[in-house]
């Protein structure tokens, strides 16, 4: 099926007081896509945590600090892209947590990648340190309200708590 | 620019921090101080009332995994009341009512404490 994709793009300074100007822009885009409430909240909660990433750790000591946010949506989709040019990092770190460990360990922080990667259909990574690194993150339209992703939603938690038992 | 505002009320030694507003990463430090100003005091029966509170990031989840094991140390606790469908979702998802209490309202929360007294 072809779809015509809407494009839409925004720059801000690396800092945290732009996050609620980012979650409003991605927000309004996701109600025009047709995502309900619930769906909307997923994806801009997912958003925040991807361009809190960027302010926490892309760039220490490298300048012009900036966040890009592409989105694009189609009568399917909506893809979301935070995009820095900071130090980057290894997507193979961010594997699903095993949150018994940690809350077993008080952690704090570390919770971004694993919270985008339950609330949106697909996460990639494209890694390119000083110059260009990417999330993308994909939610689709036919998802909404499904009970199968409801239920992997599900499994995946069982499996996360279950790990070391 | 996010909003988010704390106040706090002592009610013998429970403190009630009433939150209202955007906990993301821009406003967490603000709430981090408010707790951190309670331990200092040593206040460790800590309720934190959401009824305002419109929108939680991990950043604002964070702060209360910073702070649980020193205040439990101390034979205290941080209990949660009034949250939103919106902001419980987010706590759920990561299974933190499995490490903290969460009641529907303020009263019921102080009154928890009030019976491990």
């Amino acid at each position: 099926m072809s779809a015509k994709a809407n494009k839409f793009s925004m720059v801000t300074p690396c800092d945290s007081r732009y996050l609620e100007l980012i979650r409003d822009f991605v927000a309004k885009i996701a109600k025009i896509t047709g995502f309900d409430e619930e769906h909307v909240n997923k994806i801009q909660l997912s958003v925040d945590e991807a361009c809190t990433n960027v302010v926490k750790h892309a760039y220490k000591g490298i300048d012009p600090k900036d966040i890009r946010v592409d989105v694009t949506f189609d009568q399917e989709k909506i893809t979301v892209t935070v995009t820095d040019r900071g130090k980057g990092f290894n997507p193979d770190k961010s594997k699903l947590k095993d949150m018994d460990t940690y809350f077993n360990k008080f952690r704090r922080g570390g919770l971004g990648i694993h919270l985008i990667k339950i609330l949106m259909d697909e996460v990639s990574y494209s890694i390119d340190p000083c110059r260009k690194n990417s999330v993308k993150m994909i939610k689709y339209l036919c998802k909404m309200e499904s009970p199968e992703k409801k239920k992997e939603q599900q499994i995946l938690m069982e499996e996360s708590y279950a790990r070391h038992k | 620019m996010s909003d988010f505002t704390v106040r706090r009320k002592d009610a013998g030694d429970i403190s009630v921090l009433n939150i209202e507003g955007y906990l993301d990463a821009h406003t967490a430090p603000a709430f981090e101080d408010s707790i951190k100003q309670l331990v200092e005091e040593n206040r460790n029966r800590i309720v934190v009332n959401f009824d305002k509170l419109s929108y939680i990031s991990s950043a604002g989840l964070g702060v209360f995994m910073g702070f649980i094991e020193d205040i439990r140390a101390k034979n205290g606790d941080i209990k949660m009341s009034n949250m939103s469908e919106k902001v419980y979702k987010i706590f759920d998802l990561l299974g933190f009512p499995n490490l903290y209490e969460i009641v529907s309202d303020e009263t019921e929360a102080i009154k928890k404490f009030k019976e491990t007294k």
